[in-house]
C-alpha cells in the first residue's frame, strides 16, 4: 500500500502505526513531530495512530533558521 | 544587565540569535557561546527520508538556550498556524516566532495574514512572537491580538541595512505595553547598538552573525553591542544641539 509522506508516494507493507513508520525510517521520535492527514499527532498517540494507505503524513524536524 | 521579560519567562540576554547560513553547525555552536544568547530560533521543515542529516539539536544546549520555532517561508496564516502547531510537538514549548510572509523578493510580512493567524494561535494558547512592519499601528494590533512581545524589522530579512527606520521603532517602543524586539536588517554592531539606543527590549539577528567573515567574532560584537546600547538607553543620552557646548572652564584659560 502506498502512502504519501513528505510529499512523495511511499510504500508499506501493511498498515502501521506512527511508532512504527518511524521505526522502519530509522527516525528518533524525540526530535521529530508528526502530521497525519493534517492533523499534529501527540508524542502519546504515536502507537496507537495508524496510518493507512491513501494516508497523508508529513514528518517534520528542526533545522538552521532565524 | 538587566534581564528580558517576555510573557513571564526571564532571560538573561537581550540579543536573541539565528541558528540558519552558518559555514559548519560547530561554527555556529561557538558562535551562539560568544553571542551569549540564550533564545535561539530555529526552523521546521520536512525530515530528509532519503539521507541521514546530522542533527541541528545536537549542537544546541537545549538545557541553557530556549528554542523559538519559526514559522518561515510561510505565506498563509493557515500554512503558518499549521508550522506552529509542529513546532509546539516537536520542541515541547508553546512559543512561536510568527512569520506570514506577504513578498518573495522583500520578505516583509503580509500584516493581515500575521494578525489572523495571531489571533487563532493565541487562542489556542500559544506565546506568540509576531515579524512585522516598523510600523506602530500594526505592533498595537497585534498586541491587541495577544502577541507576547512584537517583533518589528528593522530593514529587510538578510539585507544588513541597519535600522531604516528609527523613528518608528522610537514611536513603537513608546507605544507598546509589550516587549518590543527589532527582528531582522541589522548588518554590523553599531546596528544592533542603534536598536537598542532606540529603546528596543531585544535585538533578533541571524545573517549579520552567520554571515560575517569571522562569526565568532561577530557574535562576541553583537554581543557588547546589545549590552552598550541598552546601557546608554537606561543612561539617558544628552540632548541634541546645533552648537557647541564646552567641556573644559572658560575661566582661567592662560593668557586671558
Amino acid at each position: 500500500m502506498t502512502i504519501k509522506l513528505n510529499g512523495d508516494p511511499h510504500e508499506i507493507p501493511q498498515p502501521l502505526s506512527v511508532s512504527a513508520l518511524l521505526a522502519t525510517l530509522a527516525i528518533d521520535a524525540r526530535r521529530v513531530a508528526v502530521e497525519h492527514n493534517l492533523a499534529v499527532v501527540k508524542k502519546a498517540e504515536y502507537d496507537t495512530s495508524i496510518v493507512k494507505d491513501g494516508d497523508e503524513v508529513e514528518i517534520v524536524n528542526f533545522v538552521g533558521g532565524g | 544587565m538587566d534581564a528580558l521579560v517576555i510573557a513571564g519567562r526571564t532571560f538573561a540576554s537581550r540579543l536573541i540569535v539565528g541558528t540558519g547560513k552558518y559555514p559548519s553547525h560547530a561554527v555556529m555552536k561557538a558562535a551562539h557561546e560568544a553571542s551569549g544568547a540564550d533564545m535561539v530560533t530555529v526552523a521546521v521543515r520536512r525530515v530528509d527520508i532519503s539521507r541521514k542529516t546530522e542533527s541541528l539539536l545536537d549542537y544546541i544546549d537545549t538545557a541553557k538556550i530556549f528554542l523559538l520555532p519559526n514559522t518561515a517561508a510561510c505565506y498563509t496564516a493557515e500554512d503558518a498556524i499549521r508550522t506552529a502547531r509542529l513546532g509546539r510537538e516537536a520542541g515541547m514549548s508553546n512559543w512561536v516566532k510568527l512569520e506570514v510572509i506577504g513578498d518573495e523578493q522583500t520578505l516583509f510580512p503580509d500584516n493581515e495574514g500575521l494578525l489572523e493567524a495571531t489571533r487563532v494561535l493565541v487562542k489556542e494558547g500559544f506565546i506568540v512572537l509576531p515579524y512585522t512592519n516598523d510600523d506602530p499601528v500594526m505592533c498595537r494590533k497585534l498586541a491587541e491580538a495577544g502577541a507576547a512581545a512584537v517583533m518589528p524589522l528593522g530593514a529587510p530579512i538578510g539585507s544588513g541595512l541597519g535600522i531604516q527606520n528609527p523613528n518608528n521603532i522610537r514611536i513603537i517602543r513608546e507605544q507598546a505595553k509589550v516587549p518590543v524586539i527589532v527582528d531582522a536588517g541589522v548588518g554590523t554592531a553599531s546596528d544592533a547598538a542603534v536598536a537598542m539606543e532606540l529603546g528596543a527590549d531585544g535585538v533578533l539577528m541571524n545573517t549579520a552573525i552567520a554571515g560575517a567573515t569571522d562569526p565568532v567574532m561577530m557574535a562576541r560584537a553583537m554581543r557588547l553591542a546589545v549590552e552598550a546600547g541598552r546601557l546608554a538607553y537606561l543612561a539617558g543620552r544628552i540632548a541634541r544641539k546645533s552648537y557647541a557646548s564646552a567641556s573644559s572652564p572658560l575661566h582661567g584659560v592662560v593668557g586671558s
